[in-house]
């Protein structure tokens, strides 16, 4: 964990926020993370981020369902305690299709959430900086994180010319910590840490 | 970015003019506030009924199923029946969240979080029935495959009933993950804006540290779409599953291939009918009537009408079966057991019919459909109507089997199959009334996305698309 300097612009609107995002990264900064209080479409392309493969995920946990139910079903009727019911066939793969595809959708749901909240790292009691308490009611807040090179308060100018409504400079954590929403104390901070 | 088109013609889905701060305001106010003096006899009168299906439960545990008037015929009686119901209604939470999405239907926003809610809910009270109809309900876990000292005796995975147990559960937990991964960023916004400590403590535990992130979002929609499209045919299959609990037997009124589409049907009806039931009150008392509009009530009923009228189909075709397949024994249940009125159970048919088939078709007429106080009655009726085609399905089938020497006498419940019933009513409210206290009752997120398309007045700034040139629609739509 490690706490870096950040300039934080805050925008109200995204119809501002889309030319902001596009000023900035072609000015050659470097766009930390942009908080919004709502799933903003063409965002992430508009960040340059790479398309998520969450769903892929999805398939081989699912497909890791479907043969889960079917190699236990058919060594159980088949292998291990073959049950004549009424002279049918042990295997009878007809009979299991329900099972088959309840715990492929059950693996593939439960997997992929395990996986969201493993790649998001969100959990119970992680505790995450948050750079203005309003990114989850109505304010879209675009974080640029400073090299050795970046003039701070250029960038807060330049932040405002772009249409942000707040901007600030913070020094903040940028990673995860166990703790209390209730105590705002950081277990990393350090009364020095300055760049 | 590209705006959605949203014609003018199309209701808008947020009234008023709000902005994102008005939308979090309208929707967590409720939460932060005292409950009202309503909230609280609610509440206490849903633990109380609780409390009445606990010590049901109890005589019935300690004492056996004989506690419950099942006889030599009617194995099966109010307990699958309102199994059966039960899960039915957990059939429109689902329905809203994944398969409008996949539809695009954007008035699910208003209502899916109450809708999935209710789902979850509704799933717990009808897992208890079949649980406690076990009898030794100790041995519950022997529905678990897993190698065990008992040979190991395995379940039987050819059985319907054992498919509806990896049904009901696989449904109970795909729900619930979807319902709190679309509730984690609601949280945050509760705990960010939370003034005391301890709400901010809980509701920090709640929310899993969420921020906002763009990257955290990215996958946030990719999840729950690919959670809608794996929720989509397991809504279908799992009153399909419950259907097969009965068509796969050999016992006349049971045995019909229709079974799966209709149960279908007729649970999304009755998921429907609870849904408006719950969220009429919940629009009245936190005053969301901005959120949950009249197109949203009225949507609602357009697919009760739909739903209604297939089950209505369905029930014509069995009546249609019973005599066209000369089978002596079809005919004898739908034609005496069920069609006819002076018959012992004829009367459940009858109001069945009624409420299920013939009053819902008032909704064919728009003012009826936009008609609160029309739409809150009929949803009561229908729930009514629903639980009496379980009943009629269950109860008219067996009562008279091949042997004429075991027809059973006239089975009514005993107070303690009543009281677990309650009970289950108990259970469902108490969990709803902490739901709409504790909750945001409509997605804040999902909101704020449609707000700027679909609310009242963005869209009276919008261009009216009749007046847009094609060419220039298509240029703004090809990016």
């Amino acid at each position: 964990m490690a706490k870096k300097k950040f300039v934080v612009g805050c925008f109200d609107d995204e119809a501002v926020l889309f030319p902001a995002v596009k000023k900035v990264r072609t000015a050659g900064y470097k766009i930390q993370d942009v908080y919004t209080p709502f799933p903003v479409h063409g965002l992430d392309h508009a960040l340059g981020m790479r398309e998520t493969s969450i769903h892929t995920a999805g398939f081989i946990y699912g497909i890791t369902g479907t043969t889960t139910a079917l190699s236990c079903i058919s060594w159980i009727f088949t292998k291990d305690w073959p049950l004549d019911i009424g002279g049918k066939p042990h295997f009878a793969l007809p009979a299991w299709i329900p099972i088959m595809f309840e715990l492929t959708v059950l693996f593939a749901a439960v997997g992929m959430v395990l996986t969201f909240c493993y790649l998001c790292q969100l959990a119970p009691f992680v505790k995450k900086h948050h750079f203005h308490a309003r990114a989850t009611d109505d304010l879209f807040v675009m974080v640029i994180e400073c090299t050795d090179k970046t003039n701070s308060s250029d960038l807060e100018a330049f932040l405002s010319n772009a249409g942000a409504v707040e901007v600030k400079t913070e020094i903040a954590e940028d990673g995860w910590w166990i703790g209390r929403y209730d105590k705002d104390e950081m277990p990393f901070e350090t009364q020095t840490a300055l760049a | 970015m590209s705006v959605k088109y949203e014609s003018q013609l199309r209701e808008p889905l947020v009234y008023g003019k709000k902005t994102y701060h008005d939308v979090t305001e309208d929707i967590i106010r409720p939460i932060e506030a005292k409950p009202s003096k309503l909230w609280y006899i609610g509440f206490f009168i849903s633990v109380a009924l609780l409390m009445f299906g606990v010590f049901s439960v109890y005589r019935e545990v300690t004492y056996g199923i004989g506690q419950w008037n099942l006889n030599k015929t009617i194995g099966w009686g109010w307990d699958i029946t309102n199994f059966v119901w039960w899960v039915g209604i957990g059939h429109a939470g689902t329905l809203i969240s994944a398969i409008l999405l996949l539809f695009r239907q954007g008035w699910r926003t208003g209502v899916n979080r109450a809708a999935e809610a209710m789902t979850i809910f509704a799933v717990m009270c009808a897992g208890q029935f079949p649980i406690f109809h076990m009898g030794r309900v100790w041995m519950a876990f022997f529905v678990l495959p897993y190698p065990n000292t008992r040979g190991p005796l395995w379940v039987n995975f050819n059985s319907p009933l054992l498919w509806d147990v990896f049904a009901i559960s696989t449904y109970f937990t795909v729900s619930l993950l979807f319902w709190y991964s679309g509730l984690l960023p609601d949280f945050a916004t509760v705990r960010d804006r939370a003034k005391t400590k301890l709400r901010k403590h809980l509701y920090g535990i709640a929310a899993f540290g969420w921020t906002g992130s763009t990257k955290h979002w990215q996958r946030h929609e990719s999840l729950s779409l690919v959670l809608a499209g794996l929720s989509t045919p397991l809504v279908l299959s799992v009153h399909t599953i419950v259907s097969f609990d009965f068509a796969t037997s050999v016992v006349p009124g049971w045995h019909t291939t229709i079974f799966p589409p209709y149960f279908v049907a007729g649970a999304v009806f009755s998921g429907f009918a609870m849904t408006q039931t719950l969220l009429l009150v919940v629009r009245k008392v936190f005053g969301l009537h901005d959120y949950i509009t009249l197109g949203h009530v009225e949507a609602m009923n357009k697919i009760i009408v739909l739903t209604g009228s297939i089950v209505g189909i369905a029930y014509l075709t069995e009546l249609f079966m019973g005599w066209y397949s000369q089978s002596k024994y079809e005919g004898y249940t739908f034609w005496y057991s069920r069609a006819n009125l002076f018959s012992p159970y004829g009367w459940s048919y009858w109001g069945m019919m009624a409420c299920n088939v013939l009053s819902p078709q008032i909704f064919w007429s728009r003012k009826m459909r936009r008609n609160l106080f029309v739409t809150f009655f009929m949803s009561i009726l229908v729930n009514i109507g629903m639980w009496f085609e379980r009943f009629v399905i269950i109860v008219t089938s067996v009562y008279r089997d091949y042997l004429p020497s075991s027809w059973s006498v006239y089975y009514s419940p005993s107070i303690w199959e009543i009281g677990f019933y309650m009970g289950t009513f108990g259970l469902f409210f108490t969990c709803f009334f902490l739901f709409a206290k504790y909750f945001p009752v409509i997605a804040v997120a999902e909101i704020k996305y449609v707000l700027k398309v679909s609310g009242e007045s963005y869209k009276e700034d919008m261009t009216p698309i009749e007046v847009q040139q094609a060419d220039e629609f298509a240029h703004a739509h090809a990016h």
